[in-house]
C-alpha cells in the first residue's frame, strides 16, 4: 500500500450510470489484478474502495457505478483533477495458481477487474475464456475489449435482450481448469455451487479503512476470520464459508 | 526548541499522540508505512479474554463527518494477544504499549488484566467499560457509577500498572462516574468512547448496521469530547486523556487545553493511515504559532482565570 496522488485523464460513461476512469501516477503498489485503491473525495469521511481495472507503469483504469453521493461526485470529476489515494491495496488473484483454461467470470460491476485478470493470464502464457454476465442489454461494457484480447467471451443477459439469455452459471466453458470469479454474492454462490475445479473469488463488504486497520469488513473463513479488505477481498473457493 | 513531553501516570512520553484502540489494529499495520516509534504510544485493538469474532457484517456506516461502527470487539482472545501478536510488536514499537481490555463480567476484566499484567511490553491498561457495540456487558459497566467502580477496583487489584478507565459518552453524568473511579483507585480516565448512533438505508428501511445501532465517531464528536474532557478535568485529581473526533494537531492542543495529559486518536487513522505522524510532525509549529514552549503548562489552561 502505498498513498499516491493521482491525476485524473479521463472520465466517460460506458453504460447508463457506470464510468470508466483513468488515472495518471504510481502504479508501482499494484502488484495482482484484483487488487483496490480506496479514493478520498472532498466532503466525505470515508474514502471510496473501488477495483482496479487495468494498469500499466504509468497509470490506472478503474470502472465505477454511480450507487451514491461519492460515487455521483466521482462522475463529474474532469481531467486534471487530482485525487489523494491509497492505492494498491488487498490481495488479488494470483495468477500462479490459475490453471491454463481458467475462465475468468465477472458479473455487472464485477466485470472490471477480470479485465486485467484475463490480460495477466494472456501475458503468463495461459489461455483464459470469459463469461460476462449482465441483467439487461444497455448495462453491458467492455465486452469489445474482452474479445479484443483475442480471447473467447460469453455475454449472458438475465432477460435474454443480448448474448446468452441466463445466468453466468448457464454460460460456463465446458471444459476449463481453473475459474476466477468477481460479481454479486448470489452470483459468486452459484458459481461457487457450479464450479467443477478449484478458483478464487473476489467479494465486496462495506469498510472502514481498507488496509487492515478497523476490522470493519471481517468475514469467517475455513482458514479462520479474514478482513476483506486486506487477506482478501480475494479468497480461495476452499475456505469460503457461506 | 518546543517540548512535546507529556507524563502519563509516571511514565513520560516523547509526545501527547496515541493512535486510539480499534483504529491501530496490533500496530504493524501502520509500521509498514511509517516508524510508529515516533508516538507517544498506542491503545490496542481492545481484548477479551476469549477470542470474538464480533458483529455480522456490515458493521460499518458513513456520517456527515463521520463513521459508524459496530465491529463488537473482534480481537484473538488474550492468550493469543501474549503469545502472538505481542512479539510481532515487540519488533517494531520499543516502547511500552497501552493495553485496552474489555470484558461481559468484573472476573473477566480481572482475569484479562491479570494476564496482560504479566507483560513487560505494557505500560497501562485502559479499561473500556464503554464499547456499545455488544450486548450484556462493556457499556452497561460504564453507564453505571457503582458498576464502573466495581470493575474499577476488581482490576486494580490485579495489576500494578497505572490503570485508565475508558468511559461512554452516553450518560448523563460523566463526571459523576470519572468521579467514582477515581475513588475507586483509577490512576487515569480516558475519554470519549464512541456515541451511540443510528443510520437507516432508504431503500431498504432498514438499518445500515446488521447489528442495527453502532457506535459514533470522527471530527463531528470533536465537541462533545471537549465538553466532557472539560468536565472531568474539573472533577478528578488523577490525568485524563482525551479523544474523541481528534484529527490535527490544533484539535490536540484543543483537547489538551480542555484538560487531557494525552490525546487518542482515533477515526483518524482509518481515513489517513498517517494521521498520528502528520499531527506529531505539525505539533512543534502549531506549538510556536500558539506560543506554547512547553506542551505539559496548557493542560487544563481553559479552566484558568
Amino acid at each position: 500500500m502505498k498513498q499516491v496522488l493521482y491525476t485524473v485523464t479521463g472520465n466517460r460513461e460506458l453504460a447508463p450510470g457506470v464510468w470508466e476512469m483513468s488515472l495518471a501516477g504510481d502504479t508501482s503498489p499494484i502488484t495482482a489484478p484484483g487488487q483496490f485503491i480506496n479514493i478520498k473525495l472532498d466532503g466525505f469521511f470515508l474514502r471510496r474502495p473501488i477495483s482496479v481495472c487495468d494498469w500499466d507503469s504509468r497509470g490506472l483504469t478503474i470502472i465505477y457505478k454511480v450507487v451514491g453521493k461519492g460515487t455521483a461526485v466521482m462522475s463529474a470529476m474532469q481531467p486534471g483533477q487530482e485525487l489523494d489515494v491509497l492505492s494498491g491495496l488487498g490481495n488479488g488473484f494470483d495468477v500462479a495458481k490459475c490453471g491454463q483454461r481458467t475462465v475468468v467470470i465477472g458479473g455487472g460491476a464485477g466485470v472490471p477487474p477480470m479485465y486485467g485478470l484475463a490480460k495477466r493470464l494472456l501475458a503468463a502464457g495461459k489461455a483464459p475464456s470469459a463469461v460476462l454476465g449482465f441483467n439487461t442489454e444497455s448495462e453491458i461494457f467492455y465486452e469489445d475489449q474482452f474479445r479484443k484480447l483475442g480471447i473467447e467471451t460469453v455475454v449472458t443477459t438475465v432477460d435474454g435482450s443480448y448474448g446468452q439469455k441466463g445466468f453466468v452459471t448457464d454460460a460456463l466453458p465446458e471444459s476449463y481448469d481453473y475459474f476466477c470469479a468477481c460479481g454479486p454474492l448470489p452470483m459468486l454462490k452459484a458459481v461457487y455451487n457450479a464450479s467443477s475445479t478449484s478458483g478464487l473469488l473476489s467479494f465486496e463488504e462495506r469498510m472502514g479503512c481498507g488496509f487492515g486497520a478497523c476490522m470493519g469488513c471481517s468475514c469467517k473463513t475455513k482458514y479462520g476470520n479474514k478482513r476483506i479488505c486486506k487477506d482478501g477481498p480475494v479468497l480461495e473457493k476452499e475456505e469460503i464459508i457461506w | 526548541m518546543v517540548d512535546l513531553r507529556v507524563n502519563l501516570a509516571g511514565t513520560e512520553l516523547d509526545n501527547p499522540v496515541i493512535p486510539a484502540s480499534g483504529t491501530f489494529g496490533y500496530g504493524y499495520e501502520f509500521a509498514q508505512l511509517y516508524d510508529i516509534n515516533c508516538l507517544g504510544t498506542f491503545s490496542f485493538k481492545g481484548t477479551t479474554r476469549e477470542p470474538r469474532f464480533g458483529n455480522p457484517t456490515p458493521r460499518i456506516a458513513e456520517c456527515p463527518a463521520g463513521m459508524l461502527n459496530a465491529v463488537g470487539l473482534q480481537n484473538p482472545g488474550v492468550d493469543k494477544v501474549l503469545s502472538e501478536e505481542l512479539p510481532k510488536l515487540k519488533a517494531c514499537f520499543h516502547k511500552p504499549v497501552m493495553a485496552n481490555v474489555s470484558g461481559f463480567s468484573v472476573e473477566e476484566y480481572a482475569y484479562t488484566c491479570a494476564q496482560l499484567d504479566k507483560a513487560e511490553q505494557v505500560g497501562w491498561l485502559e479499561v473500556n467499560i464503554s464499547c456499545p457495540n455488544v450486548h450484556n456487558g462493556g457499556m452497561s459497566f460504564g453507564v453505571c457509577a457503582e458498576a464502573a467502580a466495581e470493575v474499577t477496583k476488581a482490576v486494580k487489584a490485579v495489576t500494578t500498572k497505572p490503570v485508565f478507565m475508558k468511559l461512554s459518552p452516553n450518560v448523563t453524568d460523566i463526571a459523576g462516574i470519572a468521579k467514582a473511579c477515581q475513588d475507586a483507585g483509577a490512576d487515569g480516565i480516558s475519554l470519549i468512547n464512541t456515541l451511540l448512533g443510528m443510520r437507516i438505508d432508504l431503500k431498504s428501511r432498514r438499518p445500515l448496521l446488521a447489528n442495527g445501532t453502532g457506535g459514533f465517531s470522527g471530527s463531528a464528536i470533536l465537541p462533545v469530547a471537549l465538553r466532557m474532557v472539560y468536565q472531568v478535568y474539573e472533577a478528578v485529581d488523577i490525568p485524563v486523556i482525551g479523544m474523541g473526533g481528534v484529527s490535527s494537531a490544533e484539535d490536540v492542543v484543543e483537547m489538551m487545553l480542555a484538560g487531557a495529559t494525552a490525546v487518542e486518536v482515533g477515526a483518524a487513522n482509518l481515513v489517513d493511515p498517517f494521521a498520528c505522524k502528520e499531527i506529531i510532525d505539525q505539533l512543534p509549529q502549531v506549538m510556536v504559532k500558539y506560543g506554547i514552549t512547553n506542551l505539559k503548562e496548557i493542560i487544563g489552561g481553559a479552566h484558568h482565570g
